[in-house]
């Protein structure tokens, strides 16, 4: 062979071709979002006029451009609300634009980066836009004027006045601006079957002894206590964390959302942590739990395989067709059960907190549109039909008269008129999501729920994360 | 004759290189760029960081397990997925008993094995993903399914909640998926193999192993080096984040067993909204595939047979 020119010139080619290769997809994946630059966002609508009918001063004639997430409650209850937006605003007929999508982040990343995002956006689930970067970028608008605008229902309350408690503060970050607004209203807990529950002539346990005697019983027949979403294990914090409450005081739950040092060694946490890896441990568990999805698990949960699962009250809806199939199922939601007597807080504690944060950009064209679609969606017409179509509570106050609500939601409005001042909001979910969602969730308590990690290994790993996240300058903090 | 050949090659090629410099030189020299930044990818303004995000690279446990697994994929996959290809391959082609007429030949039925190993290649990434996602399922999938149907209830893996088995697991839909492309890719190449050197070897006496080793292997080296070097980027790039992704827990997980650099890219940038420190970690990532490129062309270089 030797050194041909024959050769070389293959060689070099063979070459430049095989660089080419390994080149183009790998750096594929960063250009594709390289920086837009700060062009656009410049083609604002204008302002229409003020009227009692028109608080926000919305362009009667401009479009709308709304993102809705495609989850567990679907998109027609916005695109419901739009057609009240038309009737309200005759000449935006045809102008709104409605997308859904579930890959909120990735949909929606290069239009604000770009400066041209959208005017009205649900930013939720799984893949949600990180809201300390977009506060901390000031990509939000302010909705102080919503608020203080008339409810579309009553001229005489500000729209501020008819929400639940809590969800004005929930949409502040760190200062007096609401920059986000939660329009379903989520009830998180323990989920099962009544007539499950009856069939073991068992009630729902109010104390931890009583829920391991029923496993106990439950076993015996065949029937797992609990199941939970293995691939998603972020799902048992809805009911691991107001037990830890329930049992430390909501106290242990403030200093563990402000990143305190030491604050998981709290022994409540420990408690916590013990009692739910005893389920683990005397084999209460159904089999597999570690490796289903939300989907898996919530189907052989309805099919009755388990008793009892953490969810939150989109359940109901996600998983409407398998309680259907079910019969009889009688969906309820019981508050965490307590540990003893010495528990801190009483039985009914409860996690309940604003779900499907909308906000509407800086950027946006028609900041006006979003608002008013809001002010529209948060009117007890579109919150009703909310409520009927995936029966959840919106952050409206009340609402639901006159509604035959399904069992699921009927229980949850139950439960949260029992708690009454014990409703607890845990911000972690929403102020530090890689932190909640993939270190203390499938890094810490997926592994102790799998039965690879003790109580105590898994408390000091979450400690060191909960540590490394205060450090990490790259990350906003936030107080509560 | 040898003044002038590189203007003409470059004659050829401008404008390729300049398709080239304006789509994928410049998107690395920007990338490069913008590893220096703190740009979040949900606004446009940045400030320059300096090195911050290197040093912070190498602090950080997570991007060191998505390294390890990324190079455990880069290593593994491309050898397994390879030797079962040539292996099928060889059976389909050469492996056959002898008939009368044919010199060499595949195993009985080989035109079946052949549309069945190209099957899963006519199906999208997500879908075989998700098929085996559901084999997988410790409840009522396929894999535990078929352990307590022969009696052995007691061994029932979680598989993908397991880390010890998770990025086994998605090796193993990896290798399913792409086997085929390679049965079919070696096929071709073995039956450009000329028929004499296969009779010679047969008058020798060769059995099968000495004739894969002495003979196949030898000449259809240029055709594995390739196969090689395809793997490699699947192992490193896109296919890998996408079975990743849709098939493990969390994903990446449990705790971090699955975690792969495209993926850790995605999280930070589209989760986090870091994606300035998304960018250091891919350019981390141009590294270990230009180590990859390097050793394989180092290794790979060898005399070739003109036939």
């Amino acid at each position: 062979m030797g050194s041909t020119s024959e050769t070389s010139r293959r060689d070099l080619i063979k070459r430049s071709v095989a660089l080419g290769v390994f080149a183009v997809p790998t750096m594929g994946v960063l250009a594709s979002c390289a920086s837009g630059g700060d062009s656009g966002g410049g083609d604002k609508v204008e302002k229409g006029t003020k009227s009692a009918k028109n608080p926000l001063a919305v362009n009667d004639s401009a479009p709308l451009d709304v993102v809705i997430f495609d989850g567990g409650f679907g998109e027609k209850y916005a695109k419901d609300a739009e057609a009240l937006y038309v009737a309200a605003y005759p000449k935006t007929k045809g102008k709104i634009k409605h997308a859904s999508t579930q890959k909120i982040q990735s949909t929606l990343q290069p239009r604000f980066n770009g400066g041209n995002p959208p005017d009205l956006v649900d930013n939720s689930g799984a893949e949600q836009m990180d809201f300390s970067t977009l506060v901390g970028k000031d990509q939000l608008t302010d909705l102080t004027p919503l608020l203080d605008a008339p409810s579309i229902d009553d001229p005489k309350k500000k729209v501020r006045d008819t929400l639940r408690p809590g969800v004005v503060e929930m949409g502040q970050f760190g200062g007096s601006e609401i920059l986000t607004l939660y329009y379903a209203y989520t009830v998180y807990g323990v989920w099962y079957s009544r007539t499950n529950l009856k069939k073991l002539d068992a009630e729902y346990p109010e104390t931890w002894d009583d829920m391991l005697a029923l496993c106990a019983k439950a076993k015996k027949k065949g029937v797992a206590g609990w199941t939970y979403p293995g691939k998603y294990p972020y799902y048992v914090p809805f009911s691991l964390y107001p037990f830890i409450a329930k049992i430390g005081g909501s106290e242990v739950l403030r200093r563990i959302d402000n990143l305190e040092p030491g604050a998981w060694k709290d022994p409540a946490v420990r408690a916590a942590f013990e009692a739910y890896y005893e389920l683990y441990k005397k084999g209460y568990i159904l089999q597999g739990s570690p490796g289903l999805d939300h989907l898996q698990s919530q189907k052989a949960w309805a099919e009755g395989k388990a008793l009892f699962i953490p969810n939150g009250s989109w359940v109901e809806n996600e998983s409407g067709k398998q309680i259907d199939k079910a019969g009889d199922f009688d969906l309820a939601v019981g508050a965490p059960s307590g540990l003893d007597s010495s528990d801190k807080m009483p039985f009914g504690t409860l996690w309940a907190s604003g779900g499907e944060p909308f906000i509407v950009p800086k950027q946006a064209n028609n900041p006006e549109g979003g608002m008013e679609l809001l002010r529209i969606m948060l009117g007890e017409k579109a919150s009703k039909n909310f409520t009927k179509q995936v029966s959840s509570l919106t952050s409206l106050n009340g609402g639901t008269e006159g509604l035959t609500l399904p069992p699921g939601l009927s229980s949850a409005q139950a439960a949260l008129e029992k708690a009454g001042k014990n409703v607890l909001n845990p911000r972690l979910q929403d102020w530090y999501v890689a932190l909640q969602k993939e270190k203390i969730g499938v890094g810490c308590i997926g592994e102790m729920m799998a039965g690879r990690m003790t109580p105590a290994e898994a408390i000091n790993k979450i400690q060191k994360y909960a540590d490394e996240t205060r450090k990490d300058a790259s990350i906003k903090k936030y107080k509560r | 004759m040898q003044h002038g050949k590189y203007r003409f090659i470059a004659g050829f090629l401008v404008l390729p290189l300049a398709i080239y410099a304006v789509f994928v030189i410049s998107p690395f020299v920007q990338a490069i760029y913008y590893s220096f930044t703190d740009w979040t990818g949900l606004s446009p303004d940045f400030e320059m960081v300096g090195i911050d995000n290197y040093t912070r690279l190498f602090q950080d446990g997570v991007f060191w397990a998505a390294v390890g697994n990324s190079v455990t994929l880069l290593v593994l996959l491309p050898v397994v997925t390879i030797s079962l290809a040539l292996f099928f391959a060889f059976m389909l082609n050469v492996g056959g008993r002898r008939t009368k007429k044919a010199v060499i030949g595949g195993v009985r039925g080989s035109g079946a094995y052949k549309i069945l190993y190209f099957f899963p290649q006519v199906l999208s990434v997500p879908i075989v993903a998700l098929l085996f996602q559901f084999a997988y399922n410790p409840e009522s999938g396929a894999l535990n399914s078929f352990f307590s149907a022969v009696g052995l209830d007691g061994v029932r893996p979680n598989w993908l909640g397991d880390p010890q088995l998770a990025l086994w697991c998605v090796m193993a839909a990896m290798v399913w998926a792409n086997v085929g492309f390679y049965v079919v890719l070696f096929s071709a190449g073995m039956s450009s193999i000329p028929k004499d050197f296969y009779e010679a070897a047969l008058l020798d006496g060769a059995g099968r192993a000495n004739t894969f080793f002495r003979i196949t292997l030898p000449l259809l080296w240029d055709t594995v080096q390739t196969g090689w070097i395809y793997m490699g980027i699947l192992a490193l790039d896109v296919s890998a984040f996408a079975f990743v992704q849709i098939m493990s827990v969390g994903p990446g997980g449990p705790d971090y067993s699955t975690e792969v650099l495209p993926l850790y890219v995605y999280q930070k940038t589209f989760r986090d909204g870091q994606a300035g420190y998304a960018t250091a970690i891919g350019v981390s990532l141009l590294i270990v595939t230009l180590i990859f490129a390097a050793v394989v062309m180092r290794l790979g270089r060898r005399e070739r047979l003109e036939f």
